[in-house]
């Protein structure tokens, strides 16, 4: 069993003419990875008729239905996070109704408001009713504003997970760019944040600082949009960890941390 | 047979890497099956003489035969000359200069110098678009990272020199390729370590459109692990052939001396 807790697809209103070609690779480079489950997100357009990392609403409900979609499409496969702009509150709040009850399992938030804003809580209070997990996109360790995003990194994620103690928070793709070692000091102490390895750095030294800092227990391995580095780490970490612990960071700490029957093992 | 042609010895400064050791290095390539790699001193390189590493290096690499050494050239130093013609003398296999961790113009004066003493040796000259992900770099580690226009005037300069261009992504690549005469890219070398795979496919792109026979094995390791180039191959359908080209054929036919 393998979950990947951190995956993308496409749609047709999005700019990429190649968007059949990227669901496609992403489903069968999973199965040349052993993936058993996609847990997956669309934010929004993409950018063609609203920013990737501030989705409208108009374009909020076409990803999440898309994403529905493939999830019907493949019952034993993907599963979807409802992505939602949390500057739109009664729609936000709409939307994570509407498709954790169509079968989505967790909830995510990119990068249209700082982590630790408080129009992040009517989200987390609908994530604690419902014990759907938040999959929060990170900058580690922001020293400056990016363009394009409101990127937050883990201190602002770690003050949100203070004031929702009962909800599960995924700090995203610790290998997604910035320093990860400010990340990973600002978790020890953050126990209901969750480390996902997704991203393009596979820098030496990470995986084993990941494991130092917040534990197996805490750790969820993803892909993100780079599946290759997301198989190296998951190559390098059967040669670090004991096979007992490897399925923690496989499939375990997932399953254990989203709603109970979201997965088939369950 | 797989060789990696992207490869450090030693400490890096700005964080703290485990396994640069030579006989970590080894283990690491044993576990991925890497039987061949490309070394460089990795703190001369920022240091402000580079070429003081290579001795180690030499040292080093002569104790084992899997360790090739790369040693480190500053085109901006008096007797520049002597460090390029030791690694001829010693068989060194290739030499770097990284001219923005030197402080160089990387298509100034001193490295078009270079690349025709490199054309003239017939001795391939690597250099690394860079060594980290810019967004994750140290506050103090400010060098800029190598430009496409640099490698691109660079080849241009010398009719003999072979470049091997290490932590390329696709852009880099494709922007370098196709400004080039067929018969200047001809005479580059990509390493595969920062092509990104599935599922933006970046690196089955750039093997159909700018050939296989461009491409070389290269990690990058320890700065990052090794694994991640092997899994790339893993994830591209080629044939038994293609793969022994990018992991071994090509450096055989192109590179090595």
């Amino acid at each position: 069993m393998l979950i990947d807790v951190h995956a993308h697809f496409y749609h047709d209103r999005t700019p990429r003419a190649d968007w059949r070609e990227r669901n496609a690779s992403r489903l069968s480079a999973g199965a040349k990875i052993g993936i058993t489950i996609h847990v997956a997100s669309i934010l929004g357009s993409w950018g063609r008729t609203s920013p990737t990392y501030f989705p409208s609403p108009a374009d909020l409900p076409y990803g999440n239905d898309a994403l529905l979609a493939l999830q019907r499409e493949h019952p034993d496969g993907i599963r979807g996070y409802v992505t939602v702009n949390p500057n739109y509150t009664a729609h936000a709040r709409g939307e994570i109704v509407r498709c954790l009850r169509a079968g989505m399992i967790g909830i995510k938030l990119a990068a249209s408001r700082r982590a630790n804003d408080p129009l992040l809580d009517p989200i987390c209070e609908l994530a604690a009713e419902h014990g759907a997990p938040v999959l929060q996109h990170v900058w580690q360790h922001r020293r400056r504003d990016w363009p394009g995003q409101e990127a937050s990194d883990a201190v602002e994620l770690c003050a949100l997970a203070r004031r929702h103690p009962d909800v599960r928070f995924i700090l995203a793709h610790i290998g997604g760019g910035g320093d990860w070692q400010h990340s990973l000091a600002a978790l020890r102490a953050a126990a209901n944040v969750y480390v996902d390895l997704s991203g393009s750095g596979a820098d030496g030294g990470m995986l084993e600082g990941c494991v130092a800092a917040v534990g197996v227990e805490r750790l969820l391995w993803g892909s993100d949009i780079t599946m290759d580095t997301g198989w190296a780490k998951l190559r390098y970490l059967e040669h670090l960890l004991p096979p007992a612990e490897l399925d923690l960071v496989r499939w375990k700490n997932a399953a254990r941390i989203f709603p109970p029957g979201a997965f088939p093992s369950d | 047979m797989r060789i990696d042609v992207n490869a450090f010895l030693g400490a890096y400064p700005y964080r703290r890497v485990p396994g640069t050791a030579p006989d970590a290095v080894l283990r690491a390539m044993e576990r991925v099956g890497i039987d061949e790699a490309w070394v460089t001193h990795l703190p001369g390189l920022f240091w402000q003489a580079p070429p003081e590493g290579n001795a180690w290096l030499y040292e080093t690499t002569a104790r084992e035969r899997r360790l090739k050494p790369v040693p480190a050239v500053h085109p901006g130093l008096a007797g520049w000359e002597d460090v390029l013609g030791e690694a001829v003398d010693r068989g060194a296999p290739a030499v770097r200069c990284d001219p923005t961790y030197c402080g160089l113009d990387p298509a100034g004066a001193e490295m078009r110098v270079l690349t025709a003493a490199c054309g003239a040796a017939d001795v391939p000259l690597v250099m690394g678009v860079r060594l980290e992900d810019g967004r994750q770099r140290h506050p103090n580690d400010r060098a800029a990272e190598l430009p496409a226009a640099a490698v691109r005037a660079l080849i241009r300069s010398d009719d003999a020199v072979r470049l091997v261009v290490t932590h390329a992504d696709r852009a880099f690549v494709e922007e370098v390729h196709f400004g080039s005469t067929p018969e200047e890219a001809a005479r580059i070398w990509w390493d595969i370590c920062c092509i990104w795979g599935p599922p933006e496919d970046h690196l089955e792109t750039l093997l159909g459109t700018v050939g296989v026979g461009r491409f070389v094995f290269g990690t990058g390791q320890p700065l990052r692990i090794p694994d991640t180039s092997v899994a790339k191959l893993d994830l591209v359908e080629l044939s038994d052939a293609q793969r022994s080209a990018i992991e071994c054929d090509n450096v055989r036919a192109g590179l090595a001396g």
